[in-house]
């Protein structure tokens, strides 16, 4: 088919509106501004003029920081707001933060917010694009998209591979996006944990559930760790961290199921002994600090998309 | 003969309670519903009901009208007229104001600003003391006021020894009491049905078992106490297994379900739409289609709307901090209709369900065309289309996922003893 490819989104808000065409085109746009991060003057004028704003409900300094580094190196103007979602904060709602905003004309909104569908709420208040940083349980696409640029760069292709994620799946949003990217690239998605992880069906998002942890290790070509949020203690979904790790915690010995040449990743940061073994988080298998790299280099690609390239234009 | 007398004509007269569907007239003389004679006098109103039905007047087992205390997002007068507007002569409304009714005094405030209304309102009366769940409310002297039944809906009775005492005293007092069944344990911080959808959308769910649990537990109550125990807003096929195996062991129970359970599922929700938000939640395909047959074979007594009007500031806002609830008094009756187009009742069991039924329940009149009884009729029209929009809502809230739906069938008129309390004009 001779039909002509254009990135037609306004906004991010996950990997389940994307095809797999815009995912490819997305890494390839990350792939030409990732060398400009390698040059002496890291800094190209294509957003000049632009505003984007960085509006971060949750604390998340390393998102934060690779959407402005991002920014700054395409020249846009860059601000960012911090607030609280704490509901006693009663009138403030996320329509009125919307609205002052508009008052410095944005072209692009970055929203981390706890609450899943906050950036759809954003979008149908302000007229710049929003691209979602991460929504509660729902969705990191910009996350996601740097795992499988990484994956890409060690595999050259998704389709067919077997990727592992363990942990806490349920909770996870990159977990959320990982498992509808990777399969819309043809990947074969397995998932572990202990039950009190794996949402209700979760298969219907294409992933496969293993009762095994070993069973998703087993002949994988990448292996995900996720990070465990140690606040959710208190809802008693695993009954500590030390079991938790002695369980499911990658590990050395675990990865000798996997397949030699198997990857191994995290969303950072790691808490080094619990879902992952420092020996492994800082072993030649981990491509941890790539995906940070590759982070700044799609969050270019995606601000460039939305704001400066094409489909930012409706 | 000066009497004021209304001539309902050519109607087709659904009164299951009197064993009676079929076309005929109908005679309202001074309010009440008269016999039937050969002459017509000079004098009387003739309303021409060709096509349409004449049935008992519709009655609400389940409405939050909001006042006092949140009359922003409805009044009982405004609730009413909504109420009215569907078709409804009649509706049991909620503790759950602001303050509480938990006590006489607020009991008669309620039904003294109802008199001047286009709708009778029976309030219930609550459970416990602020619906605290701690101690018991004074139902004696509530029920002196006017309340027909005791809830604390939307604040679900979590101490199975207060909800048996519950059960107790109001037996004492020949009052059903009405659960709100939750356990919260299972559904704290949920905002939808727990399922494929709620995953999809990264939303907490609230699994069907949350619901079914606490039917459990009330009708195992109701059994040791041999008291009147009714479900509110039953929305899971679990719950409908477990009120199916609690009425065959002569347990006292009646359950409800509302329109939106038996129209939609959880599918509603996705693009986070906070109008799709309510507890219980929609669920999913297959308890939406044991709700229907639930109310086609019997199990399901009644349908109620859990009328809950909310402004936007409740509604225009992130999913999971949104207000549960939905509006439903215009979009109960066509709703119910569809399922009668669709084949899953008959028109004289809509009539049970929406109106003799809720009767008995909450111990009312009304559900019932006989003669010499208060002629509370409604005029239904069963093929009328119309668009539920800013020009045919009558409530001051518009948080309902029906909203700018073409909808078919509708009340035309609702009369309040003979007199007109609605009247649909296109
Ligand atoms: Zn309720």
């Amino acid at each position: 088919m001779q039909t002509e490819y254009a990135f037609r989104h306004r906004h991010i808000f996950g990997m389940e509106q994307l095809s797999s065409e815009d995912i490819l085109h997305i890494i390839a746009t990350a792939r030409s501004f990732k060398e400009i991060s390698s040059r002496p003057i890291k800094k190209v004028p294509t957003l000049r003029g632009k505003t984007v704003v960085n509006i971060f409900f949750e604390p998340s300094t390393r998102t934060r920081l690779s959407f402005e580094i991002a920014a700054k190196r395409m020249s846009a103007d860059t601000f960012n707001i911090a607030a609280a979602t704490s509901s006693t904060t009663k009138g403030e709602t996320l329509a009125d933060t919307a609205k002052n905003l508009m008052a410095m004309n944005p072209d692009v909104l970055v929203l981390r917010h706890s609450s899943a569908g906050a950036p759809q709420l954003l979008a149908k208040h302000v007229g710049a694009a929003v691209i979602n940083a991460g929504d509660g349980a729902h969705e990191h696409p910009s996350q996601s998209l740097l795992d499988i640029m990484t994956i890409m760069e060690h595999k050259s292709d998704l389709a067919g591979l077997k990727i592992a994620i363990i942990g806490d799946i349920t909770h996870s949003r990159v977990a959320g996006s990982n498992i509808r990217g990777f399969t819309k690239l043809g990947a074969k998605v397995f998932v572990a944990g202990p039950k009190t992880f794996i949402p209700q069906g979760i298969e219907k998002l294409g992933a496969l559930v293993c009762r095994e942890v070993n069973e998703a290790v087993a002949e994988a070509d990448v292996v995900m760790a996720l990070r465990i949020q140690r606040e959710r203690d208190h809802d008693s979904l695993i009954p500590s961290l030390r079991e938790y790790s002695r369980c499911y915690g990658v590990s050395a010995a675990m990865l000798r199921n996997a397949r030699p040449d198997a990857i191994v990743m995290h969303p950072g940061p790691v808490n080094r002994g619990v879902e992952m073994n420092p020996d492994v988080a800082d072993g030649p298998r981990s491509v941890i600090l790539e995906q940070v790299t590759n982070g700044v280099a799609v969050r270019m690609a995606l601000l460039y998309l939305v704001a400066g390239g094409q489909g930012g234009q409706e | 003969m000066s009497a004021n007398m209304k001539i309902l004509r050519g109607g087709r007269i659904i009164d299951p309670k009197n064993g009676r569907d079929g076309l005929g007239d109908f005679w309202i003389r001074d309010g009440n519903i008269a016999v039937v004679e050969d002459k017509i006098p000079a004098d009387a109103e003739v309303i021409d009901c060709q096509g349409k039905w004449v049935v008992p007047g519709l009655i609400d087992l389940h409405v939050h009208l909001r006042e006092p205390g949140q009359e922003y997002k409805e009044t009982i007068e405004s609730g009413c007229l909504a109420a009215a507007a569907g078709g409804f002569t009649a509706v049991c409304c909620m503790p759950n104001s602001k303050p509480v009714n938990d006590n006489a005094a607020i009991t008669r405030a309620i039904v003294d600003t109802a008199k001047s209304c286009a709708a009778r309102v029976y309030p219930a009366g609550a459970v416990s003391c602020g619906s605290q769940g701690e101690n018991l409310a004074e139902y004696a002297e509530m029920k002196e006021a006017g309340i027909v039944a005791v809830t604390d809906d939307g604040r679900p009775v979590e101490n199975s020894q207060l909800m048996r005492r519950a059960l107790e005293y109001a037996d004492s007092h020949d009052l059903p009491v009405m659960s709100h069944a939750e356990d919260m344990s299972l559904s704290r911080n949920g905002c939808m049905h727990e399922g494929v959808v709620s995953t999809r959308l990264g939303l907490r769910g609230i699994p069907a078992a949350a619901e079914s649990i606490m039917v459990f537990r009330d009708a195992a109550l109701a059994e040791l106490t041999g008291a009147r125990l009714h479900i509110c807003h039953v929305s899971a096929e679990s719950s409908v297994a477990v009120i199916r195996a609690a009425r065959s062991r002569g347990i006292k129970i009646t359950a409800e379900t509302a329109p939106h359970y038996f129209t939609l599922t959880d599918e509603a929700a996705v693009g986070y739409d906070t109008n799709a938000k309510m507890n219980p939640p929609l669920r999913s395909e297959a308890d939406r289609e044991a709700i229907r047959a639930a109310l086609a074979d019997g199990v399901l007594d009644a349908i109620a709307t859990d009328h809950a009007p909310h402004s936007i500031l409740e509604k225009e806002v992130e999913f999971n901090r949104a207000a549960n609830g939905v509006i439903g008094l215009e979009t109960a009756l066509p709703l119910t209709l569809a399922l009668v187009r669709d084949g899953v009742i008959t028109p004289a069991r809509l009539v049970e369900l929406m109106s003799v039924n809720p009767a008995a329940i909450i111990g009312v009149p009304g559900g019932s065309l006989a003669v010499g009884a208060v002629a509370d009729v409604t005029i239904i029209d069963p093929e009328r289309r119309w668009r539920f929009t800013e020009t045919t809502n009558h409530s001051k809230s518009v948080n309902s996922p029906f909203w700018g739906w073409e909808l078919q069938g509708r009340a035309v008129m609702t009369m309040l003893a003979g007199r007109i309390a609605y009247q649909f004009n296109d």
